[in-house]
């Protein structure tokens, strides 16, 4: 291989870049590019223009490092990285490079001088390279989307609720591993310094399970709110999860209550607070 | 040698934290307040760690000595102010300073600390509605 072999090759797409660019784009669609409707033809073009024009000044400086090819790898980073937010298949993805061996080498095929020196080899393996570095980046960017939905999940199935004036309420859903256990904590223990809270009802009708591990999550939470001269109540334990816990020998050495609403009965009247009746409901109202 | 301050309020002592703690502080602290509840006959310990960013095992150590020698002296301990992320600490570290009382600021300190002693005169309705 050599640099004058990658040179010809670069001068040759400059003389070639639109018959190319077409071709590719027949390929392309060929395989159904468009197909899916999320992109249309116009865009394409348009990325194709753009990185035959950073292949070409690539391969105009010689050599086929994909070092050398900073231009392209920018441009198809972006491009994968839009398409994996987009929703792109994989497949779709990968497409937009590997579609442009075929149309390149119908193209330098008929060019005698150029297939017989193997200059088109390296070209041929930075191109597979390429499509490698396009799959890689489309991974990453759903990796990405991924971490950040489970961070937005464990932000929203966390909220403090203030119940009343120095009474709030932490209603778990979902499982509680240690790492959410530790968000629940740090919000929990803010909203009692925000609030002066002096008491708060930890529900937990929306965890599925409670196991050894969570009962001790439970309790580290329970603990650190005491530190701060804070009081937890327990509450919404279902009968199954009762029952499990008791065979596991499970112990929560809390005040516990059956409902919510239990709940924030005792945690008023701890208040020195109850909740009474001011008038005989309108009749047929309760019934 | 830095002394940390023991006011004393009533028949309560009140011991304000507003620097780091090393751990020479923290036995001197553990000495003095000894001395004083016994000369000052005080019946109640009230430390306030708002000002305390940084714990250690030792510390904590500390916060559980001193409630364990005032129960001795006939004391109560309150522990008030602390910090979310040095409970959070705490509770890491295993201490859940099970022996101490803890309050959210020293106003509430002050009333827990009254309930059991009928004869101070502080805290009433907390929230004030």
């Amino acid at each position: 291989m050599s640099d004058s072999g990658t040179r010809s090759i670069a001068d040759f797409l400059a003389a070639h870049e639109e018959e190319l660019r077409d071709s590719w784009l027949e390929s392309m669609k060929r395989s159904g590019a468009l197909e899916s409707g999320r992109v249309r033809e116009a865009e394409l073009q348009t990325q194709c223009t753009a990185f035959l024009r950073e292949l070409r000044s690539g391969l105009q400086t010689g050599g086929t490092d994909i070092g050398n090819f900073s231009g392209v790898t920018e441009l198809l980073s972006d491009l994968s990285r839009s398409r994996a937010i987009q929703g792109f298949s994989p497949r779709e993805t990968a497409l937009f490079v590997f579609s442009l061996k075929q149309p390149l080498l119908d193209a330098v095929g008929g060019q005698a001088a150029l297939s017989a020196d193997g200059a088109l080899r390296p070209v041929w393996m930075l191109l597979d390279e390429l499509g490698l570095y396009t799959f890689e980046v489309f991974q990453k960017s759903r990796e990405e989307v991924i971490v950040r939905q489970q961070e937005e999940i464990s932000e929203l199935s966390t909220p403090v609720i203030k119940l009343w004036k120095g009474i709030l309420a932490l209603p778990l859903i979902g499982t509680l591993d240690s790492q959410r256990t530790q968000v629940v904590m740090e919000n929990l223990l803010e909203a009692i310094v925000d609030q002066g809270a002096s008491i708060a009802i930890i529900d937990i009708t929306g965890v599925p399970t409670v196991d050894t591990l969570t009962a001790q999550h439970l309790l580290k939470t329970v603990a650190a709110a005491r530190l701060m001269g804070a009081d937890c109540i327990i509450s919404g334990i279902r009968p199954q999860i009762a029952q499990t816990m008791v065979h596991l020998g499970v112990e929560l050495s809390v005040v516990s209550k059956a409902t919510l609403a239990d709940a924030l009965a005792l945690a008023l009247s701890r208040l020195g607070r109850a909740v009474v009746r001011v008038s005989q409901p309108a009749a047929g109202a309760g019934s | 040698m830095d002394r940390i301050p023991i006011l004393k309020l009533g028949q309560a002592l009140l011991v304000t934290i507003q620097v780091d703690m090393h751990d020479q502080l923290a036995t001197a602290l553990e000495e003095d307040l000894a001395a004083r509840v016994v000369s000052s006959g005080a019946r109640g310990v009230l430390i306030d760690i708002s000002g305390l960013e940084i714990v250690d095992s030792f510390i904590g150590r500390m916060l559980d000595n001193i409630a364990a020698v005032s129960r001795l002296l006939d004391a109560d301990t309150v522990v008030v102010g602390m910090r979310p992320a040095v409970a959070i600490t705490l509770v890491e570290l295993g201490l859940s300073l099970a022996g101490v009382r803890t309050a959210l600021n020293v106003e509430r300190g002050m009333a827990l600390l009254s309930l059991s002693m009928a004869d101070w005169g502080v805290g009433d309705d907390e929230d004030g509605d």
